[in-house]
C-alpha cells in the first residue's frame, strides 16, 4: 500500500530556478528509501515538499490521504504532526533540556503529563539517551544531539520519518550508530526517507535508492540492487 | 481539560522563557518601567487637578445683589429670568429680612443697629441671589447676563484669580491625558519593536515549533503570555514608586498645596486604583507588543 504518491510534480523557485522537473514517485508503507544525487540536484527541495516547507509549482503530493500540495500555510501543522523530520544541524532548542526538547512535540497536543512522560522516556530509550534526559543540548556530542532530534521526530509515532543528511555532521562510527537507530525505527513500522551524500552508508544498508540528477529521477534501485560504482 | 493543560504549559513555558532570555527581557521590562512611571505621574497629576477643580467649582458661586427698593413681586420675576439663562445649575434667594435676623442673632452689635428697621422698605441690607453654574468657564458670561436683569444692583463672583487657576488646571488635565495616551501608544510600539528584536533571536525557536507541528495559535500564545509577564514584572517598580512615593509626597505637603484651599487626594485607596491601572496598562501593552511582534514571524 502506498503511503506517498507524488504525481507530475514540478518545482520552480521564485528566483526562476527549476529544482524538480515532472517527478512521479510512489513509496509504500514501511519502506526505507535513500535519495541520493550530486549537490544541487533537488534532493532537499523534493523532501521539503513532502513536509510542506515548500509548495509544488504543479502536480500532486498525497501522503496518507492528505493532499499536501494543496495545504494552506496556516494548516501546515496538520501534516507536520503526522511526519517526523530530522536535519543535519539537529535543530534542538538550546535553552531546553533533552527531555523538554522531546516533550515539546507532544505537549502542544495537550496530552496529560503522565502520557507525555511515558512517551518521552520510551523515545529516549529507543535512541539510547534516557540517562541524558536532564542535560542541555550543548552538553551532548553531535551524535547524541542527533539522537535527541530523532527521538523528538518519532515521539508521537509518525507514519513517516524524513531525514535530510542526518549524518552529514557526524563521523563514520557515529553515523553508523544513527543508522542503527533509524533501522530499528523502520523495523517498528515507520516509513523512512533519507537524503544522504554518504554512499558508504547506502551501500551497507541495502535499501531502495533513488538517484536524482538535475531535478529528475534517473534511477530507482530496488532493495539490494544499488552498488556504489567507482571509488 | 485538554485546553487547560495546553494553557497551563504555555504559561509555564513563557514564564521560563522570560528568565531564559533574561537580558532581552530586561530591555522590554525597562521600557515598560519608564513608561509606567511617567504614566503614573501624569495620572496622579490629572486626578489631583481634577480634584482641585471640582473643589473650586463647588465653592464658586455668583452673588447678585438686588436694588434696595425691589419688590417681592419683582423678585419672583427675576427668579424666572435667572431660570432661563444657560449654564445656571441652581440658585437660592436670600431675603434681606432673613439675613438681618440672622445677623441680629449672631451679635448684639448688629442687634442694636438693625433692630430699628422692622419694615422691609427700611432695611439697609440688599436682597441677594446665590447662583451656581454648571460650567466654571461660563461664569463670566452668566454673571454678565444676570447684571443686565432689571432690578439687579451688582454682581460679584470669584476673584479673577480663581477662574484663571481653574483654566490652568483644565490645561494641565488635558495635557496629562494627552501625555498618558501618547505614551501608552508609543510604548506599545516600542515594546513591540524590542520584543521583535528578542524574537528575531528566537526565529529558530519558532521554526522548530512549526517543524514539530505547532499551529499558529500554539506559537502565538506562549509569546503573548510572555508579554503578559513582561508587563507584570515591568509594573512592579512603578507600582511601588506610586504607593510609597505619593504617600511621601502627601506627608511632605501635609496634604495640601500652597493653601488649605487646594487639597491633595488622600493616598489610600487612591494609589491602589492608580496601581491597578498601571498593572493593567503594563499587561495590555506587553501582550499587544508581543502579539504584534510574533505576528511578523508567522506564516499565515
Ligand atoms: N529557497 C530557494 N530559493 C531559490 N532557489 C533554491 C532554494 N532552495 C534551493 N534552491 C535551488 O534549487 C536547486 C536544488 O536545491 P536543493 O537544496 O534541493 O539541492 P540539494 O540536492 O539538496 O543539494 P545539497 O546536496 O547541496 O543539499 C539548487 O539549484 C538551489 O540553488
Ligand atoms: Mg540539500
Amino acid at each position: 500500500m502506498d503511503l506517498i504518491r507524488i504525481k507530475n510534480v514540478e518545482k520552480t523557485y521564485k528566483t526562476g530556478v527549476t529544482a524538480i522537473y515532472d517527478l512521479s514517485l510512489n513509496i509504500q508503507k514501511g519502506e526505507f528509501v535513500f535519495i541520493i544525487g550530486s549537490t544541487g540536484c533537488g534532493k532537499s527541495t523534493l523532501i521539503k515538499m513532502l513536509y510542506r516547507e515548500e509548495k509544488p509549482t504543479s502536480g500532486i503530493i498525497n501522503i496518507g490521504g492528505i493532499n499536501v500540495s494543496k495545504l494552506k500555510n496556516r494548516n501546515v501543522y496538520k501534516i507536520r504532526r503526522k511526519i517526523g523530520v530530522v536535519f543535519q544541524d539537529f535543530k534542538l532548542l538550546p535553552k531546553s533540556t533533552v527531555y523538554e526538547n522531546v516533550a515539546f512535540a507532544l505537549e502542544i497536543f495537550g496530552l496529560p503529563n503522565s502520557e507525555v512522560h511515558s512517551k518521552v522516556i520510551k523515545a529516549l530509550e529507543l535512541v539510547g539517551l534516557k540517562h541524558k534526559a536532564k542535560n542541555y543540548p550543548h552538553q551532548l556530542s553531535g551524535g547524541e544531539q542527533q539522537r535527541v532530534a530523532i527521538a523528538r521526530a518519532i515521539v508521537n509515532g509518525p507514519k513517516l520519518l524524513i531525514c535530510d543528511e542526518p549524518t552529514g555532521n557526524l563521523d563514520e562510527n557515529t553515523s553508523m550508530e544513527i543508522m542503527k537507530v533509524l533501522d530499528e525505527i523502520n523495523k517498528l513500522g515507520t516509513t523512512i526517507i533519507m537524503v544522504t551524500h554518504d554512499t558508504e552508508i547506502v551501500n551497507k544498508m541495502k535499501k531502495r535508492v533513488i538517484l536524482l540528477d538535475s531535478g529528475r529521477i534517473v534511477k530507482d534501485y530496488k532493495e539490494g540492487e544499488y552498488v556504489h560504482e567507482g571509488v | 481539560m485538554r485546553v487547560f493543560r495546553i494553557l497551563g504549559r504555555n504559561i509555564r513555558d513563557s514564564f521560563k522563557s522570560v528568565f531564559r532570555n533574561f537580558s532581552l527581557s530586561l530591555a522590554s521590562i525597562a521600557c515598560i518601567v519608564i513608561t509606567l512611571i511617567v504614566v503614573s505621574i501624569a495620572m496622579i497629576l490629572s486626578f489631583n487637578v481634577n480634584n482641585f477643580t471640582k473643589a473650586v467649582e463647588r465653592d464658586m458661586t455668583i452673588v447678585a445683589f438686588l436694588n434696595r427698593d425691589v419688590s417681592l413681586e419683582r423678585v419672583e420675576e427675576i427668579k424666572d429670568e435667572i431660570n432661563v439663562i444657560n449654564y445656571v445649575e441652581s440658585f437660592t434667594f436670600e431675603d434681606k429680612m432673613t439675613i438681618s435676623e440672622e445677623m441680629m442673632e449672631e451679635s448684639s452689635d448688629f442687634d442694636s443697629i438693625l433692630d430699628k428697621y422692622e419694615e422691609r422698605e427700611d432695611n439697609p441690607l440688599l436682597d441677594a441671589f446665590q447662583i451656581k453654574v454648571t460650567d466654571i468657564n461660563q461664569i463670566e458670561e452668566v454673571a454678565n447676563q444676570i447684571s443686565q436683569i432689571d432690578g439687579v444692583y451688582n454682581v460679584k463672583y470669584g476673584e479673577g484669580m480663581v477662574e484663571q487657576l481653574v483654566s490652568v488646571f483644565d490645561i494641565i488635565k488635558k495635557i496629562s491625558y494627552g501625555v498618558v495616551i501618547a505614551l501608552v501608544i508609543v510604548t506599545a510600539f516600542l515594546i513591540s519593536n524590542t520584543i521583535k528584536i528578542t524574537i528575531f533571536s528566537r526565529k529558530r525557536e519558532i521554526e522548530i515549533m512549526r517543524l514539530v507541528g505547532a499551529s499558529n495559535i500554539n506559537i502565538k500564545i506562549p509569546f503573548i503570555f510572555e508579554g503578559l509577564f513582561l508587563g507584570l514584572f515591568g509594573s512592579i517598580i512603578p507600582v511601588l514608586a506610586t504607593i510609597f512615593g505619593y504617600e511621601a509626597l502627601y506627608n511632605t505637603f501635609n496634604g495640601q498645596v500652597i493653601s488649605p484651599f487646594i487639597q491633595l487626594i488622600v493616598p489610600l485607596p487612591f494609589t491602589y486604583f492608580v496601581s491597578l491601572a498601571l498593572i493593567a496598562i503594563g499587561i495590555l501593552v506587553g501582550m499587544f507588543g508581543s502579539w504584534r511582534a510574533v505576528k511578523k514571524y508567522l506564516k499565515i
